[in-house]
């Protein structure tokens, strides 16, 4: 059984058809790049997969569990984690504290027994201080870890995100555009990142991506959207050889080449 | 700024930031000595109007709590503060109980009616909630007036009361015991709001208010959090009506208009929003500053209230609490 089984997708929004009967699983560990034109459905289909909408038809599955029409706030608590296209971070907090409050489905500890500090609250926190320790040093945050996140370059607060994502332990980890407003050094930085959080992690990364030197590199897996249609699904070597994909990406007239 | 230069900037060990201890309970035990000192110092009405702030110093922590860590605009916080004090009054003046057994009744009844509030809150965000609770604010003075309750209440007159007596082992007048409980009872609500900010439900209040969606994404049940902070800060506020109506030893509708909802939240602002600290130093403010502004003119204290007020938001932006936050940055880059 795969770990996401995204089954029959349809989203419309008034006439127009965003996702278009798009089906696709990743598995254990496995990093699965979401590639396509602009306006191809990825973000739609991205939203549907993490929570923030509801599909007019068809399902997600997660952990063999369907989630499709849970609250939003239950995602996280079953092991998903996520990172946004525009940076979402809580502005006026340093950054240990974002990343700590990524542990907040980690806990159970309520408004009495933190007023109190009762010893379940105390381990929570402890716990979670730990672990925050831990992520801030393996994604070269603690020279910045008391800093308020607001001051801090655009590179920095997506680290951040990450490191926010990756503090409850996910079994899948959503990325919106990692590679968005980085600069090539970076994303070679990035896609070392990415393999590397998921050997010590042991995850799975669904990757919403422009960057198709990115998802080649670093995916096991490539599924390509065109009008909210899937058009291919396969290895990196097998998607970019697709005819669809070529189409789509280079248009019939090949005039504009920006697949990598 | 990079985060090559933020690197380079900062050393890359830091010493340790947090307080040992024993470090912690000295500081807490000479701010307590501190906060019991003027009880033997000042004379009566100065000590009066001392305990007058501290009470409004802990309602506008409760404010504090939902506006401030919350994002959830509250301008009807004198309402709870009224239900704080008439639970108490009423108790104290038909059944006799004593004010300490009142106390808990009284936090559970702004707890319950705080929640009820924050239900339709979750519908109505920024301006519109701002507006709801304004009406709350206006609307409770009256409804204590209605005939249909007036036996309990005591209508338009209000009720008596008297303020507990200091026990018989203490050298204390009933001024000097007010004082203290006081500063007691709130020293205890504000160690327990430092405790909830400073952990994990805390930092969820904080970051549903910076950003619900990504709130959402970490696993936070909004409309909960939500509803919870709006019962712990009624709850809180409420508390302190419970103590204003035993130094005032008399409650009655017109001591909770409006104003006084406006006077929390001039409060919360002028003191910082969204600090501990910076609702002790509101709650003096708000006290205070009137009376200096009456001093300097009798014919026009609200002119000068608001000179003095606009003076100081233009001179301290972020409240007190952001010049003790700026102090605080100095003092550790010198010390580094």
């Amino acid at each position: 059984m795969a770990l996401l089984e995204v089954e029959e997708v349809f989203v419309r929004f008034g006439g127009v058809t965003a996702v278009a009967g798009v089906s696709f699983a990743v598995d254990d560990r496995q990093i699965c790049g979401l590639i396509g034109p602009n306006g191809a459905g990825k973000t739609t289909l991205f939203n549907v997969i993490s929570g923030i909408y509801r599909p007019t038809e068809g399902r997600v599955r997660f952990a063999g569990q369907v989630v499709t029409g849970q609250p939003r706030h239950r995602m996280a608590p079953l092991g998903l984690g996520r990172t946004f296209q525009n940076l979402a971070l809580f502005r006026s907090m340093t950054v240990r504290e974002n990343v700590l409050a990524g542990a907040h489905s980690a806990g159970h500890a309520g408004f009495l027994a933190n007023a109190l500090r009762l010893p379940a609250a105390r381990r929570e926190d402890a716990a979670a201080a730990g672990r925050a320790a831990q992520l801030l040093a393996m994604l070269e945050l603690e020279a910045v870890a008391d800093v308020p996140v607001a001051d801090l370059s655009f590179g920095t607060q997506k680290r951040v995100e990450m490191a926010r994502a990756l503090i409850c332990g996910p079994k899948l980890l959503l990325l919106d555009e990692p590679a968005g407003g980085l600069n090539h050094g970076e994303v070679d930085g990035l896609a070392e990142l990415l393999r590397d959080i998921r050997a010590r992690f042991d995850l799975a990364i669904l990757l919403v991506e422009h960057h198709m030197n990115l998802v080649m590199r670093v995916s096991d897996k490539v599924v390509a959207l065109d009008f909210g249609r899937k058009i291919a699904d396969g290895t990196p070597e097998e998607v970019r050889s697709d005819p669809e994909v070529i189409r789509a990406y280079l248009g019939d007239g090949g005039s504009h080449a920006h697949a990598a | 700024m990079s985060a090559a230069e933020q690197t380079a900037a900062v050393p890359l060990r830091r010493p340790e930031t947090t307080v040992a201890g024993w470090q912690r309970a000295a500081l807490l035990l000479a701010g307590l000595a501190l906060a019991i000192l003027p009880a033997f110092l000042l004379e009566s009405f100065q000590l009066f109007q001392l305990t007058m702030a501290v009470i409004m110093a802990l309602a506008v922590l409760g404010l504090n709590i939902v506006t401030g860590y919350n994002g959830q605009i509250s301008l009807g916080h004198g309402a709870f503060f009224a239900v704080g004090a008439y639970v108490t009054a009423i108790l104290m003046s038909h059944l006799d109980w004593s004010f300490w057994a009142t106390l808990p009744v009284s936090a559970v009844v702004c707890g319950l009616v705080g929640y009820g509030v924050g239900f339709p809150a979750l519908r109505l965000g920024g301006l519109y909630l701002a507006l709801t609770t304004f009406s709350l604010a206006v609307a409770v003075p009256q409804i204590l007036k209605h005939k249909a309750i007036e036996d309990w209440t005591g209508g338009v007159q209000g009720l008596f009361l008297v303020k507990p007596d200091p026990p018989s082992w203490a050298p204390f007048d009933p001024d000097q015991w007010m004082y203290l409980v006081a500063v007691l009872v709130s020293a205890a609500c504000f160690l327990l709001a430092w405790n909830l900010i400073r952990g994990r439900i805390g930092r969820a209040l904080m970051a549903i208010r910076d950003h619900p969606t990504a709130a959402e994404a970490m696993g936070m049940d909004i409309a909960t959090l939500k509803t919870r902070a709006f019962a712990t800060s009624a709850m809180i506020t409420g508390i302190a009506g419970s103590l204003s109506a035993v130094a005032v030893e008399f409650v009655a509708p017109d001591s909770f208009t409006f104003a006084l909802s406006i006077s929390l939240f001039v409060g919360m602002v002028v003191g910082g929003v969204a600090s501990i600290l910076g609702s002790l130093f509101g709650g003096l403010f708000v006290l205070f500053v009137p009376n200096i502004a009456e001093t300097v003119s009798k014919a026009a204290p609200g002119v000068i209230y608001g000179i003095i007020l606009i003076g100081f938001l233009f001179i301290l932006p972020d409240g007190f609490a952001g010049l003790l936050r700026r102090l605080y940055a100095r003092a550790r880059r010198g010390a580094g």
